[in-house]
Parts: structure tokens; sequence; C-alpha cells
């Protein structure tokens, strides 16, 4: 298909809210942009269009994931831009932001560009690059944040590696005032979490797992939120977890502060018991100990999970992010306290957040603008708007259509997710990015690839 | 009654007659190692392997003594430190266990979840000879079996265990096999090792009640049992030094004559003696801590003869 032809998806549910649009449309897009949203069932533009049946599915501005690992440089073997990115394609995003734990770091301009050239080489959807605040993230010098700006990164931080010191994280916010980038940290005390693997509570109690007090998060976090007070800087808080980091956003932002936040879909939905194993659904059955339920900051309590989901349906949390965190089965299959963090989380994002969804705890449309229109605010990005004039990406989903799972059938090479065998709603049929369709379920491979 | 499990991983989900199987099963195994020849040829031609990741003396011994006395190979792995500094995974070592072939798998190491990672990756049984601060099964039995040879029912009983709650596998599987067999469990301790969560560990399936006040808790008891406290706790701030842990949660005479006269005085071992329990009841006369260790080689027999032979 090409980007420079007439493409019109006919008769989906056309959501997006970044223009308050909820109704049954044609998008017409031309030249890899939204050239207009017309009534259904409309005249076809003229020049022979190619035309996407979407009728009975949702049409929607792409995803965008403001937070994923995408391991390049240095980590190939757990993840590349270009199985990252069909991952992307795949779970409809169309904007994916890469953390910059990787080795080397990205912490130079010159790591910037390579994967930012790594990117225009294979990704197939619009990859955006964060550096860190602090060089080799050691936490002792600040990066040459201007020259990193001025590479392409978008923001700041050494996710993966709290930020220790009050006194750089008080620079960071500082000096990036200038920038106007945003400065996030892996908020966890790490006095309190040294040596511990999952949640503090009765599960860990009985597993005989050291576990993390939601405080070590909500002690650092409140510290960061004070510090982009006292400083003016934009501060963004990455995977919150626990409902007392949600009273300090909402009370840093009632006091003025320039502050957004993210959820993942995991800490939405998932709670710490999955580590002590799961019998239902049998198809998803989980041992104790499974390493693929480990994660950090770590799955906490029903009652978190209530919390986040008040906070992103009120505002205070801006935004739905994956934490995409794909490993090696050999990074995984290990004893639980070694055993690496994170989840897969591209490809069961939609899936996740749509549980709240047909739990009816979560409005449809709001979902979406969690994942669309909010992220890119919170980094300025360009995206989640299907506003004519844009690029034309787009996510054609059903969000009432079962599947199972199967993490052989990711297109990310992490498998390590605690959702196999899990039945779920919610499939993207295609995704188009400047109006190239880069993933297509029926063909169960990503096709075509991004111009330029 | 056979025992309808591969593995002995955890007491947690141990029903009563589970226990009483094996126990009743220890008191037989007990009358082999009062014999004047202490073998029976019961699993001759089975292959037992002890891989113990962490130091073990008592445990290790324990186990293979089990194993010899009912006539199986008993090897022992050295095996130390993590898989992780060793550069050979742990999954890895497990595969070539299974390779050179064994019946089950003995495993005691610093991690929990352990048993259950091999239990995944092995096709023989395995036995958790104490995983992290997990559990350790084989000790709950041995500790139900010294009370019940004592006491006969375990019903009613109050039971205190005193000490470093968080850091003890043998606590959490003490705590399980007690209260499910009817005790009183109540635990005393420093808070910052004994956190008030404690008394919920069983979700109200059993009794269990935090009681910092040692001289509370031990009054009418009728098993004591010192838990051994780890010195390195106090490089954490977790307690301020043995000097008060001693004077505070330290069994000493004076204490357990709070406790009724058919006490039972209790420690899984090794001893500190004079910080956790005192020289002079460690060896007195209601000290059962040394017939804890020849009921050990009793119920690893049991254990080992029940999932070597079970039905599963």
């Amino acid at each position: 298909m090409a980007a420079n032809g007439t493409l019109v998806i006919r008769g989906g549910r056309v959501i997006d809210p970044s223009q308050r649009l909820d109704r049954v449309a044609d998008i017409v897009i031309d030249d890899g942009h939204v050239a207009a949203i017309d009534p259904p069932d409309g005249q076809l533009p003229l020049g022979d269009p190619t035309v996407v049946d979407a009728r009975g599915l949702v049409v929607a501005p792409g995803l965008v994931d403001i937070h994923a690992h995408l391991r390049v440089p240095g980590f190939e073997y757990k993840e590349d831009l270009a199985s990252g990115t069909r991952a992307a394609a795949a779970g409809g995003f169309t904007t994916v932001c890469a953390m910059p734990n990787t080795n080397p770091v990205i912490d130079s301009r010159s790591v910037v560009e390579y994967v930012l050239e790594q990117a225009a080489a294979d990704a197939v959807v619009r990859v955006h690059v964060l550096a860190a605040i602090s060089l080799g993230q050691a936490g002792e010098q600040l990066v040459e944040m201007g020259d990193l700006s001025d590479a392409g990164a978008i923001g700041f931080t050494d996710d993966g590696i709290p930020v220790a010191s009050s006194k750089l994280m008080r620079h960071a916010l500082e000096y990036a005032t200038q920038l106007g980038r945003p400065i996030s940290n892996h908020a966890e005390d790490r006095a309190l979490t040294a040596g511990t693997a999952m949640h503090e509570g009765l599960t860990s109690m009985r597993l005989g797992l050291p576990g993390t007090p939601r405080q070590a998060e909500e002690i650092m976090l409140a510290r960061d939120l004070l510090l982009a007070e006292l400083t003016g800087g934009r501060y963004h808080c990455i995977h919150v977890t626990s409902g007392g980091s949600v009273d300090f956003i909402r009370r840093a932002k009632d006091r003025g502060a320039n502050v957004t936040a993210e959820v993942s879909p995991h800490h939405l939905t998932l709670t710490d018991d999955l580590v002590a194993g799961r019998t239902e659904p049998v198809s998803a059955a989980l041992p104790p100990y499974d390493a693929n339920t480990k994660v950090a900051p770590p799955l906490r309590e029903q009652r978190d999970c209530d919390a986040l989901l008040e906070a992103l349906r009120d505002g205070t949390i801006d935004c739905i992010a994956t934490d995409h965190a794909p490993h090696a089965l050999h990074d995984k299959d290990l004893e639980f306290a070694h055993a690496a963090v994170g989840f897969t989380g591209l490809e069961t994002a939609l899936p996740l957040v749509l549980t709240l969804v047909h739990d009816g705890r979560l409005d449809l449309v709001e979902a979406v603008r969690r994942l669309t229109v909010e992220p890119a605010r919170c980094y300025d990005l360009p995206g989640g708007t299907l506003q004519p004039g844009q690029p034309a990406d787009v996510t054609v989903f059903d969000p009432d259509e079962e599947f199972v799972v199967e993490p052989s059938l990711l297109l990310s090479k992490g498998k390590n997710t605690p959702l196999a065998g899990m039945p779920m709603h919610g499939v993207v049929h295609r995704t188009f990015v400047d109006g190239v369709e880069v993933f297509n379920r029926a063909s169960l491979e990503p096709v075509g690839a991004r111009a330029g | 009654m056979p025992l309808h499990r591969r593995h002995l991983i955890d007491v947690a989900d141990f029903s009563r007659d589970e226990f009483d199987t094996v126990l009743d099963t220890a008191v037989s195994m007990r009358q082999v190692l009062d014999r004047p020849i202490r073998r029976v040829p019961t699993l001759r031609g089975k292959s037992i392997v002890n891989m113990f990741f962490e130091p073990s003396t008592r445990t290790r011994v324990s186990f293979e003594l089990a194993g010899k006395s009912l006539s199986a190979d008993v090897v022992n792995v050295a095996a130390s430190g993590s898989s992780v500094e060793k550069g050979e995974s742990l999954v890895d070592t497990f595969h070539t266990i299974q390779a050179l072939g064994a019946d089950m798998v003995i495993i005691r190491h610093a991690c929990a979840g352990v048993p259950d990672l091999a239990a995944r990756h092995l096709d023989c049984g395995v036995v958790n000879a104490g995983d992290g601060l997990r559990g350790h099964p084989s000790q709950a039995l041995l500790d139900l079996f010294t009370v019940r040879e004592h006491a006969g029912d375990l019903e009613g009983l109050k039971m205190v265990i005193v000490g470093d709650m968080l850091h003890s596998r043998v606590a959490r599987s003490d705590i399980w096999a007690f209260a499910r067999m009817g005790a009183h469990v109540y635990l005393s301790g420093p808070p910052t090792v004994l956190p008030p969560d404690f008394g919920n560990l069983l979700n109200g399936d059993g009794m269990v009640r935090v009681e910092y006040d040692l001289d509370r808790a031990i009054e009418g008891a009728d098993v004591v049992m010192a838990l051994r406290i780890q010195k390195e706790r106090m490089a954490g701030g977790l307690l301020p030094d043995l000097r008060e842990y001693a004077r505070r949660w330290g069994i000493n005479p004076a204490r357990l004559r709070r406790a009724d006269r058919q006490v039972l005085l209790m420690h899984p071992g090794p001893m500190n003696q004079g910080i956790e329990i005192s020289s002079d009841v460690a060896y007195g006369e209601q000290s059962v801590i040394t017939e804890q260790v020849t009921n050990g080689v009793a119920v690893r027999m049991a254990i080992l003869y029940l999932l070597l032979t079970g039905a599963h």
C-alpha cells in the first residue's frame, strides 16, 4: 500500500478523544495524512482509493506508548527495533518511546543518534528516545541535556535505577527547565528495596520473599514532587503503583506543580497474589514463584489497583504507559530473587486496559484518551489524534473479540508475560503509520515498512 | 495410608490427614532407628541426590542418614553460591542432575521458590530442605513429631515461638503445621522481625497470635520454641544488640517457670547459647532439643519412603 495514495477506513466507530469524537464514520487518508472524517458510507473519493472495511470495529488514533524498553543498544537478544516496533504495531501502538537503560546507556548524542538511525532502518512505528539523567545512570554527573535534547531526546530518566541524590534530582529538574523536557525517575528508595523481590504484604510474608513496601515508592516520589515544586521543573511520574503515590501526585498538581503521571496496564489490573501462583483459569495456570510475575516496581494489592483506576479516571494520572520490558527466557527462568524484572507489554496493554472496560469500570472512550492524546501530551509528542491534516496514525481494533494470550505468537522477542494462556478481549486488526499499513492481523505478519 | 504427593515443597497446604500419615510412618521409622542394625532394604536401588546450595550439617546429614537407613544410594552434590555467580544457571544444573539419573532431589537454597523451580524442570521428586525464608517442611514435621511423642494430641496446645520470625523459614513452616494440627500458636519477638501481619498468616484458618511481651506470651505454654538469632541482623538496624535481645526475648529459667510445668523446650538449631536460650535450660530437663535431632532422621525416612513408594 503506497503512502501517497488515498485510503478510506470505512464504517468503523471512530473514537478520537482529542476532538471529542465518538461516532461511526469514514476516515479518508490522503498522502499519509488524515484528510477528512466523513459520515459513513458516503461516496468514495475519486481516484480508486484503497478501502478498509472497519464495520463493527473501533478506529482510533494510533496508541502512544511513552515508556518502553526497546533494549537497543546492547541487549538486542531481548529486543531490537524491528521486533519491538512490530510488537508495538501488533498492540495498536504507532509511537513508542525508548528508555535509555541500555548498554551503553543512552547518555550521549552519538547513542541517541544511533538509536534513531536504527529506528529509521528497522522500525515500523515512530520511535522517540529518552536519555539518561546521569552519565552511565551512575547518579553522579548530569548528561549534556542540551545537546541530547537537540539530538532528539524527548525527556530524561535513569529509569531502572532510582536517582538517589536529592541534589542531583533538584539540579536535573532545574537544568531541564530551559529545554522544556520532562524529567522522570524510577522512584523507589533503594534502602527499602535492597534484596526485595515483590510487594511487601501478606503474600510476600507467606512466600518468604522479602518485600518492598509502598512507601519505598512514595518516599522518593514525594521528594521528587517537592523538588518539582521547588524548581518549577517539569516532572513526569512513571509507573505509579500505590494509592499513596496517587495522593502525593494529586497534592502536587493541586499546588500547581508541573507534573504529569503514567500508570502501567499491569499495575492497574494485576495484584501481588499472582506471585503465589494462579489456578484459574486452568489454561492460564501459573506455578508459585514464577519469575514472569516479577516486575519493578512490584504488583501491589487490589486497593492500589482501585486507587490507580480512580486516579486515571479523574485525571490525577494522565495516561497509561506499558513499561514494556522484554527479556529472554534465560533472564527469567531463574531463582525468583535473581530473575530479571519486567513484563513484555506492548501486545497485552490494550487487552489489559479493556478488562476494565468490560468490567464497566472504565469508559472505552476514556481508555482510548489515556492511550493516545494524553500520553502524547506528557512529552509534547505529535500523534494521538486524528485531526484532519495530521499524520494518519491509526489503529483498528475489536474491543470485544476474544483471544488467548499465547507467548510464542507475540511479535516481541520477550515472551515474559504473566498472562500466558489467559483468555482476554481486544484484538488489534490493523495499524497504520502515515497511512501505511504496518500491521494486519489477517496476515499475522506486519507488512510494509514506514516510509522514510 | 499413602501420601499422594510427588514432592514435599511446602507444608502450607498439608491437611491434618497428611500430617498424620507422615507422623504415623515416622513412628515405625523411629523403631528401625532403635534397632541394633539401623537399616531396612525398602529403598534399595533408589538414588537420592542431596543438593545443598547453602551450608548445612544437621539437615544434610539427617537426610543422608535417612536415605541410607532405607538402603537408598545417597549422593551429595557440593554446590555453593548462587548459580548466577557460578555462571551455570540453576536450571542447567537441574537438567544435568536429571540426565545423571535421580529418583529424588533434596534441595536447600538461599532463594525462596527454588524447589518449585526444580519441580518444574525435574521429572523426579523434590524435597525442600529449606528455601530462603519460605519454608523448611521436614523441620516442621520433625517438630510436630517430637511434640506428639510427648503430648499425644496437639489440639489446643499452647505453642510459643520466640525470635526472628521474618527471617525464619522454620517459623513459617512450624506456624502452618502446628496451627493446622489444632495448636494455639503464639509468636513473640522484636517488632522489627515480627510484623503484626504474622497474626494473619493463616487467614483465620488456625489460631495464631502475635504477643511482643514474651513474659505474657509464655504464660502456661505447653511448648516453647526459641529461634536462632542471626547476628548479622544487628547491622541492618533490625535489633539494637544481643544483650537487649537476650533480656527481652531470651529463654531462661525464670521465664520458663511461667510456662506449664510439663513444657517442652525446643530449638531448631544451631543454638546461640546465652542469647536466645540460656545454657541451663538448653540442656535442662524440659529440653527436647537433642530428641528433635534424632527424630529428624526418622521423620525424613518417613518422607523419603512415602514420596518414593507412594501412589501419586
